[in-house]
């Protein structure tokens, strides 16, 4: 039957390669285990057993001096009664729904202009970027010198306009707009990667709108912002996640007491005071994954929204 | 020529606004630099003078007496040299294995990678902190590097996407040749992804170099502080003399703006692909 069967006779000279691939097989796999090793250790050590040990302390009274016992939802009750920490998780809201829209749009707005086809281009595409390399902790030291209060430059430019300048960071209203426009300085690595999506964006589009009499306003409104929706929708998600866990620059504007007020008491920051200066390590914990799963819902709600905005290009 | 004027108008306008905003982005540097060169007797004029008086250099010198700048800028090379070989080791290895080598581990794995970049650096902090406490490695700048060297799930990313841009008939030669694994990796692979190693090393020295909350919680002894925590006691300790922190800003900022204007490319590469893939 084998021998009256075409199909049989082609697979016994495939047989003997078979083998050898199976020994090749098993050599990849070898090597791909191999190669892979150390991410492989480096998810189980800083990984996955961190995370487990992070939900079990977040369920204990855990500090470094003492080991703690268990509470069961003890952290996470406690903290629904803790004032600072509403107020920290107001704050990093206050701060993320109105800081990431400005910077998108702020970015955006600079990358269209930085797009044009104009003289010194370059010069100013270096002008917007360079900011955001400055190290956070020297940034504030720059705008704690440029919003002072009675000697700062943007209150004598302000002054010269007529505008009496507020207290900035020494009020309590004032702290936070002061930390928005901080980070609109820094908007430099944004503008970057909008560049970059305005220029995948095929010239032909504009000639067809072109031909079609279409202006330069219905250009942007009909073509570029629509192509560059997959772009802003990644910044916002990227810049969601940051803000929420945005530390080093309210811990050291205010040497990390968040004054004035606990106005700057950002959510991050209200964790690291728990668990590097009380060492409520497990409290600090029940905080960490309550910040995670925020972060998971806002992120898991621009994801719902994404059909009713985002266009991507070659679908509808 | 009705276009020609209206193009003028458009790009005039374009200008007006980029010099508005490039005002709000440039002055912070030059008001940064002036009052690092001024006097202590001209910080508090009003109206505020862009322009010292008297261009006062020794503030830079004596910036550096005001803390121990030459030991924290050791301190800080050390972990940042360190990390960075760390993530140049093992960074394109797992990359490697991700992207081309041919096993059943490599799908899962770039997954769990994906997901463990979206991972709140706040929630494996604590337990990672108890770790390093428990063996007797907080105080030391160990913690600040060692986990480079298991592997960073951005970097990875980064080098698998680059790995699969290569054609595939690379490695085919090589195996064929009878090369080994290792070998086809050391001398064909690695060589070839020397641009996506720069942009890797480049991230990673301004990620040591600019870390605050690292070495914050790690490091407690003052003669193991990085620049940035000495910046921030600096700051802390002498508050009010504005042109002595502006001197040492400006020498703490200034490496790495000579980086950006060194490898250029390498800096947009690696940011464009953050936002793009």
């Amino acid at each position: 039957m084998a021998v009256s069967d075409p199909a049989a006779r082609t697979v016994r000279p495939v047989a003997k390669p078979s083998s050898r691939s199976s020994t090749y097989k098993r050599k990849m796999s070898l090597y791909g285990f191999l190669f892979a090793l150390p991410w492989i250790l480096g998810i189980v050590l800083f990984n996955a057993y961190p995370l487990i040990m992070s939900v079990y302390y977040s369920f204990t009274t855990y500090s470094v001096l003492d080991p703690g016992e268990w509470v069961g939802a003890g952290n996470y009750k406690e903290l629904t009664a803790d004032n600072t920490f509403w107020i920290s998780i107001c704050n990093t809201l206050y701060y993320t729904v109105i800081s990431v829209p400005l910077n998108i749009a702020v970015g955006v707005g600079l990358a269209l202009l930085l797009n044009m086809k104009i003289r010194g281009q370059g010069i100013y595409r270096t002008l917007f970027f360079l900011p955001s390399l400055v190290p956070a902790v020297a940034s504030t030291i720059i705008w704690l010198w440029l919003l002072n209060p009675q000697f700062g430059l943007v209150n004598y430019v302000l002054e010269q306009f007529g505008i009496p300048g507020p207290p900035w960071l020494g009020d309590e209203h004032w702290s936070k707009p002061s930390l928005i426009l901080m980070g609109v300085w820094g908007v430099g690595q944004a503008i970057v990667i909008y560049l970059a999506g305005l220029q995948d964006i095929p010239q032909d589009y504009y000639d067809a709108a072109e031909v079609d009499g279409a202006g330069t306003m219905r250009k942007l409104r009909h073509i570029t912002l629509p192509l560059m929706t997959p772009v802003i929708f990644f910044n916002l998600i990227m810049g969601t996640i940051g803000a929420m866990q945005n530390f080093v620059l309210p811990y050291t504007l205010t040497n990390g007491t968040g004054s004035p007020a606990n106005s700057l008491m950002l959510y991050v920051m209200y964790l690291y005071q728990n668990a590097f200066n009380y060492l409520k390590m497990g409290y600090a914990s029940a905080m960490a994954w309550i910040l995670f799963l925020i972060v998971a819902l806002l992120t898991a709600l621009i994801f719902v929204t994404q059909k009713r905005w985002v266009h991507y290009q070659g679908k509808d | 020529m009705k276009n020609a004027t209206a193009r003028r108008i458009r790009h005039l306008a374009a200008h007006l606004f980029l010099i508005l905003f490039g005002l709000f982005f440039l002055s912070p540097f030059l008001w940064l630099v002036s009052t690092s060169l001024k006097p202590d007797t001209e910080l508090f004029l009003w109206p505020p003078k862009w322009i010292p008086g008297t261009f006062v250099w020794s503030n830079y010198p004596d910036a550096l007496d005001y803390f121990p700048f030459f030991t924290y800028l050791r301190n800080t090379l050390g972990i940042t040299v360190l990390a960075t070989i760390g993530v140049l080791l093992s960074c394109p290895l797992v990359a490697y294995s991700l992207a081309r080598i041919p096993w059943k581990g490599s799908k899962p794995l770039f997954g769990l990678t994906l997901v463990l970049m979206m991972l709140p650096y706040q929630v494996t902090m604590i337990p990672i902190f108890i770790v390093f406490k428990k063996i007797g490695l907080v105080g030391t700048n160990v913690p600040l590097w060692l986990p480079a060297f298991f592997g960073a799930p951005f970097y990875i990313f980064l080098l698998r996407q680059f790995f699969m841009g290569l054609p595939k008939e690379l490695e085919d030669a090589g195996r064929i040749d009878g090369a080994s694994e290792p070998r086809i990796y050391s001398r064909i692979m690695l060589p070839l992804c020397k641009p996506a190693l720069l942009t890797v090393a480049l991230f990673q020295i301004i990620g040591s170099w600019t870390d605050y909350q690292g070495p914050l919680i790690y490091l407690s002894d003052e003669a193991q502080y990085t620049l940035m925590l000495g910046l921030s006691s600096f700051k802390t300790q002498h508050g009010a003399e504005w042109q002595m922190m502006m001197a040492a800003n400006v020498m703490i900022t200034l490496p790495i703006i000579i980086l950006y204007f060194v490898v250029q490319k390498a800096f947009i590469r690696g940011i464009t692909f953050s936002g793009i893939k």
